[in-house]
This record gives C-alpha cells, sequence and structure tokens, in this order.
C-alpha cells in the first residue's frame, strides 16, 4: 500500500540572485512498512524534500505538485489539519540534534510535547511515563528525562530524536541525515535502532543521507538526487553495487571500501562542483561532471525509464545499456 | 553569555554502559558548581562595592571646592566661626582621618550630616525613597512588559506593519531627551488638558486618611511614569526584538512546528524562553536603575525622591550627601547585576557546566 507520494514535485526560492529551482519535477512513493533513501550530495533538494513533507519551508518557498500522505494531499490542507497530521501523520527526525532540541526544556518535555498536543485528554502524568517508555526503547535510562540537552552526548541526543519521532506513532518517519554528525560506532548504532523500530512497528522510513553505504544497509529502495531531482531509483543494494547513473557511481565511489588496497589508494572522487540551481546547463544537468556523456546529453534532458527489473535511471547511457563508468 | 558551553569538554561515549556515570558526574558537579559558582560573583560584587566606597570619598573631593565658602556664601563670617565650622564638620581633620572616618561611618551604617539640611543623610534617604521607588519602580515594571510584549511580537513576524510601526513610535520616544519630553507632557496633559496636576506628588488639601492619600499621589504620579516609560520602553522593545530575531530560525522552531504547535505556542513556549535569557541581565540592571533611574524626571516633576535630592545637592553642593547617593546609586546596580548573575545559574542550564 502506497504510503507517501510524491507527484510532480517542485520547489522554488526566490533569493537575492533571482528565482532558485530546489526541486524540479519528483516523482517518488514510500510503501507502507519500507523503507525508502534518498542519497545525494549538498544542495541537491534532499532536505527541501524531507521539509516539504511537513510544509516547513520558508515562506517564500513556491511549491506545486502533489505531496499525498495516505491518499491526503498535504498541500492543500487547511492549517488546522496540517498541524494535526503534523508528527501524527508523518515526524522527522531533524539533522543536528544538538540544535533541533530546545536547549531551556528538559528532555522528558520535549519528548513528551506531541503526546499532549495532539491526544486531547492525555494528563501530563501519562504522557511523561510514555515518554520514559519511548526513553527506554531508544535505549536511554529514565533518569535522563529531567537532563538538559547539553547534558547528553550527540548519540545520545540523536536517540532522544528518534524517541520523540515516534511519540504519536506516526506512519512515517522521515529521518533526515539522521546520523551525519555522529562518528561511526554511534553511527551503527542509531542505525540499527532505526531499522529495528522500523520492523518492529511496522512505520513507513524515508532515509535521507548523502551517504549511499549508510542507506543501503539500512533501505529497501534507494533513490539518487542531483540538482533537484531524483536520477536512479532501486532496490538500495543494487543501486550502490551495481549504479546504473555516473552519478549514483560517483557517490558510490566516494566511500573507499575497507580491505580494498585499490579503493584506498584511489578513493573515487568527483570532479567539478554540483550546478548553480541558478544557471543550469543545457541537457542534462550532470553533463559538465560526467566521463561517459555523449553528444545527446548536451541537448536534451534524460527522463527517468526503466534500465532494469525494478531500476529506472536518468541517463540516455544507460538506458542504451551501456556501462555507466569509464 | 548564551552559549557559554565549553569548547574542549570531551563528550562522554555513547552506549549504555557509560551513561549511569556520565549522569551521575553531572549531578554532583552540579551541586559544588554552584558554591564556586556563588563565590566567584560575590567577591567580584564586593571588590566592586569596595572600589565605589573608596572612590566617592575621592571623586566630590576633586568636584568641590572648599565646603566652608559654600556655606558661608554672602554671609560676614571671621576667620574663627569658619574654623570652628570646620571642626564641626570634621574638616579640620587630616585627609586620611577623614577617609577613615567616612570608611568606618559608612560601613556601620553612619552616612554623616547633610551641609544643607544639618540632617542626617540617613534620615534624607529614607524619607526620600518610597518617591523614588514608587516612581521608577513602577515606571519599570510598566516599560518592562511594554517592551518585552510588543518586542516578541515585533520580532516574530519582522518587516510587519505591527514591527515598522512600533519600532519607529519606540525609537523616536526612545531618542527624545526625557526633560523635552517631561515638558510635553506636561504641556498638553497638565497645561492644556488640565487632566493632570503639573508638579509634586500629593495636593496639600488632601485629606490625611489613606485611600485619599493613595488616590491623590496616584493622581500626581501618572505624568512622570508615562515620561519615565514613554522613554525607556523602546530599549526593551529593541533588545527582546533583536534577542528573538536571534532565535528565528532556530532548528528547534522547525522541530516545535513540525510537532504540530501553533504559531503562537511555537512563540511563547519555545522561542520567547530562549530570548529571555539575554535579557535578564537587563531586567536586573533595571532593577538596579529603579533606585537612581530618575533622576530627570523627578526634577522635570519637582518629584520630591531620591533624584532631585541628588540634582539639589549638585547645585549646593552638599558633598556629604552627593557621597552617599553615588555609593547607594552604585551598589544598587552592583547588587542587581549579582542578582542576574545568579539567576542565571537557575535559568540558563548551560551555565552549570561552564561555572
Amino acid at each position: 500500500m502506497t504510503l507517501l507520494e510524491f507527484k510532480d514535485l517542485r520547489v522554488t526560492y526566490t533569493g537575492s540572485r533571482g528565482r532558485l529551482p530546489a526541486l524540479r519535477g519528483v516523482d517518488l512513493t514510500v510503501e507502507a512498512g519500507r523503507t525508502l533513501g534518498i542519497a545525494g550530495e549538498s544542495g541537491c533538494g534532499k532536505s527541501t524534500l524531507a521539509m516539504a513533507v511537513l510544509r516547513l519551508l520558508p515562506k517564500t518557498a513556491e511549491v506545486s505538485g502533489e505531496i499525498l500522505l495516505d491518499g491526503e494531499d498535504l498541500l492543500a490542507m487547511g492549517w488546522g489539519r496540517l498541524r494535526a497530521v503534523r508528527w501524527t501523520g508523518a515526524s522527522i527526525v531533524f539533522q543536528g540534534a544538538m540544535h533541533s532540541l530546545n536547549a531551556v526544556h528538559r528532555i522528558g518535555r520535549q519528548v513528551a510535547e506531541p503526546i499532549l498536543v495532539h491526544e486531547k485528554g492525555t494528563t501530563p502524568a501519562q504522557a511523561a511515563k510514555r515518554a520514559e517508555a519511548l526513553l527506554e526503547r531508544v535505549g536511554l535510562p529514565a533518569s535522563r528525562m529531567r537532563s538538559y540537552p547539553h547534558e547528553l552526548s550527540g548519540g545520545q541526543r540523536q536517540r532522544v530524536m528518534i524517541a520523540m519521532a515516534l511519540a504519536c506513532d506516526p506512519q512515517l518517519v522521515i529521518a533526515d541525515e539522521a546520523t551525519t554528525a555522529l562518528d561511526v560506532m554511534v553511527q551503527a548504532q542509531v542505525l540499527q535502532l532505526i531499522s529495528g523500530l522500523v520492523t518492529e512497528r511496522g512505520v513507513g522510513l524515508m532515509m535521507i543521507s548523502h551517504d549511499l553505504s549508510v542507506l543501503s544497509s539500512v533501505c529497501d529502495e534507494a533513490a539518487v538526487m542531483y540538482a533537484g531531482r531524483v536520477v536512479e531509483r532501486g532496490p538500495a543494494h543494487e543501486v550502490f553495487a551495481n549504479a546504473r547513473h555516473p552519478y549514483s557511481a560517483a557517490l558510490g565511489a566516494a566511500f573507499p571500501v575497507i580491505g580494498d588496497p585499490a579503493a584506498r589508494k584511489n578513493p573515487g572522487g568527483l570532479a567539478g562542483d554540483p550546478p548553480d540551481p541558478v544557471r543550469l546547463p543545457e541537457g542534462c544537468s550532470f553533463r559538465p561532471r560526467c566521463a561517459v556523456a555523449v553528444e545527446r546529453c548536451g541537448e536534451d534532458s534524460p527522463e527517468l525509464l526503466e534500465v532494469g527489473p525494478k531500476r529506472v535511471s536518468a541517463c540516455f547511457v544507460a538506458q542504451e545499456g551501456m556501462p555507466v563508468v569509464l | 553569555m548564551t552559549d557559554g558551553m565549553p569548547s574542549g569538554t570531551t563528550e562522554p561515549a555513547d552506549g549504555a554502559s557509560t551513561e549511569a556515570p556520565s549522569a551521575g558526574r553531572s549531578e554532583r558537579r552540579g551541586s559544588s558548581g554552584f558554591g564556586r559558582y556563588l563565590l566567584k560573583h560575590v567577591g567580584g560584587a564586593a571588590v566592586s562595592l569596595l572600589l565605589v566606597l573608596f572612590s566617592s570619598f575621592f571623586i566630590f573631593r576633586l568636584i568641590a571646592g572648599d565646603p566652608i565658602d559654600q556655606l558661608t556664601k554672602e554671609r560676614p563670617v571671621t576667620p574663627e566661626q569658619r574654623e570652628a565650622m570646620r571642626a564641626e564638620l570634621g574638616l579640620d581633620k587630616p585627609l586620611w582621618a577623614q577617609f577613615v572616618d567616612y570608611i568606618t561611618g559608612t560601613l556601620s551604617g553612619d552616612l554623616g550630616s547633610s551641609f544643607q539640611f544639618r540632617r542626617p543623610i540617613f534620615d534624607l534617604i529614607v524619607e526620600r525613597l518610597p518617591a523614588t521607588l514608587l516612581l521608577s519602580g513602577t515606571g519599570m515594571v510598566l516599560a518592562v512588559l511594554l517592551g518585552f510584549w510588543i518586542g516578541t511580537r515585533s520580532g516574530w513576524r519582522q518587516g510587519s506593519r505591527f514591527d515598522k510601526g512600533h519600532v519607529a513610535t519606540g525609537l523616536l520616544l526612545y531618542s527624545a531627551p526625557t526633560f523635552w519630553l517631561g515638558m510635553i507632557v506636561i504641556l498638553v496633559f497638565a497645561r492644556y488638558l488640565g487632566l493632570f496636576p503639573v508638579n509634586g506628588m500629593r495636593s496639600p488639601d488632601t485629606p490625611p486618611e489613606f485611600w485619599p492619600q493613595a488616590v491623590d499621589i496616584g493622581y500626581h504620579l501618572v505624568l512622570p511614569v508615562l515620561t519615565y516609560t514613554a522613554v525607556v520602553y523602546a530599549g526593551y522593545l529593541m533588545i527582546m526584538r533583536s534577542s528573538l530575531l536571534d532565535e528565528i530560525g532556530s532548528d528547534y522552531l522547525t522541530t516545535a512546528r513540525a510537532k504540530g504547535l501553533r504559531d503562537d505556542e511555537v512563540r511563547t513556549k519555545h522561542a520567547v524562553p530562549n530570548a529571555l535569557l539575554p535579557t535578564v541581565t537587563l531586567v536586573f540592571l533595571a532593577l538596579g536603575g529603579v533606585v537612581n533611574g530618575s533622576i530627570v524626571t523627578e526634577t522635570v516633576f519637582s518629584w520630591p525622591g531620591l533624584g532631585s535630592l541628588f540634582v539639589q545637592s549638585i547645585f549646593y553642593p552638599d558633598r556629604p550627601v552627593l557621597q552617599a547617593l553615588f555609593v547607594l546609586f552604585s551598589s544598587s546596580t552592583i547588587l542587581a547585576v549579582l542578582g542576574a548573575e545568579i539567576l542565571y545559574w537557575f535559568i540558563d542550564p548551560r551555565i552549570r557546566r561552564s561555572g
């Protein structure tokens, strides 16, 4: 069953340099109880995508298209309905949990807050009890209820964010770079925790990261974004192991494989910078950085087309069935 | 102040095994930390108070001439009478002995006698303090409430008509000289409209019972308080506004919105408590200023408080009164700042870490 569906989602910011398209027609779906990973480098629009779901984008952002959560268009909702859907329909584990928690409120109050907001008639004591249970579920002792965010380590804060995201039993959890600021060991623990909770509660998960290896270890499906568009989509481990878009291939190669001396000596970087969204190149926006570009890439913009079982790619070369890596 | 995070503190490693000891450690640090924090700031305040006490003695000896000349102005006196006066006022002793008298006197609560009133200064202060506290206390509370109320709404809707209108009005009043604004207020409300008395604190013909007196004083209080509040509230408005602007766009506000809170709940429950931290010092400084904050207003409205006593004493010049008021005004500010530091410990949990 489809839980979340983006239909031709477009987001444009207006800045001092003019109109800045952050998302240029994104179509994606998240099935109930499944996990979708979104990968891409900074500025590709993946955080905009996360924020768009609960309509948390700045007022100046122009949004068009549809975001269907359980069949209901979030973009067409009134404010009252939207507030009711926030955190109960979908919740977010924000990146950088230090600043995403309120520094002057105790942890317990922050975890219990959405319960009190959404479930009228819940007493503060009941909400606190549930917050305690949530904290224990993410591996934090109940004594942490009385701590302030600064008294916790980065990993603990991220656990608090996860506990908070689960407070109202949402159908969908969005994890926006939830493990990026953590060191590798803690990252692994938090990832395990997230995927464990997702299976346990049967919620849908949309996980955003620039780290393909993180996504492939947690997600069923992965989508790679570049310059405001999805350029490849498919089963996560396949997108990671056998990319069908040169950008996904470069993103995968940027993380050296442990124990592979070739990868260690030659971590595959990607030359050049992401394109300036105000002046996108003609044709395929990845062409200036692409090693396998052909003549047609400079003329037409490739659509997402099927390139294999359950795999789609927006690359002319891949669509011809040619290898995307030199 | 607000981000007093120690940069070098090592975070406890994540994981269940290390969590219990780290919790215990922070509790222990909390209790012993407060003693050290308190000692540090009380010590600082004590040093400042001593410096004020010392400098007050010398400053007014530098600016005023021979007090005997002032006291005997335009009256024929013999040199013997002058010497007798000098001895009576204790001015015949060497400077160091006068200094010792002053310090021991002040510390034991004996502030000496006023030249102009020939009365103990302590009595003068006790007599006039209530009037000052009433005027500046009322004005300060109104200014802080008004400034914070408008400031949070202005900052929350930066650039709105509400914001622009209030910032412009507030700054206009803020930059108006108090004596000028006071005179305009007197002209308009007392002279032309005849709504309120021109000056003073009570009318001579009011019955001596409590309620008629209270009403009469309140009636006299309106214009000075209006003037005082109008001049200072913009300061609180601007501080609160900019403090709130610093919070807007913070990630924790996005979290609060994402949780489904209403916009006004996001403002009052999340943004304002964070924005209040930097303004606490300001409010406490204001409390210190309640004692000395209305010198000009008191003078313009002939309000019988400490401010007008200070101005009278400058003109006389009444050196012992000036000395005593200087110490009083300064120490009220120092103690208010100390109060702010102590309050900080309780409202900003981050300070407990840095000490």
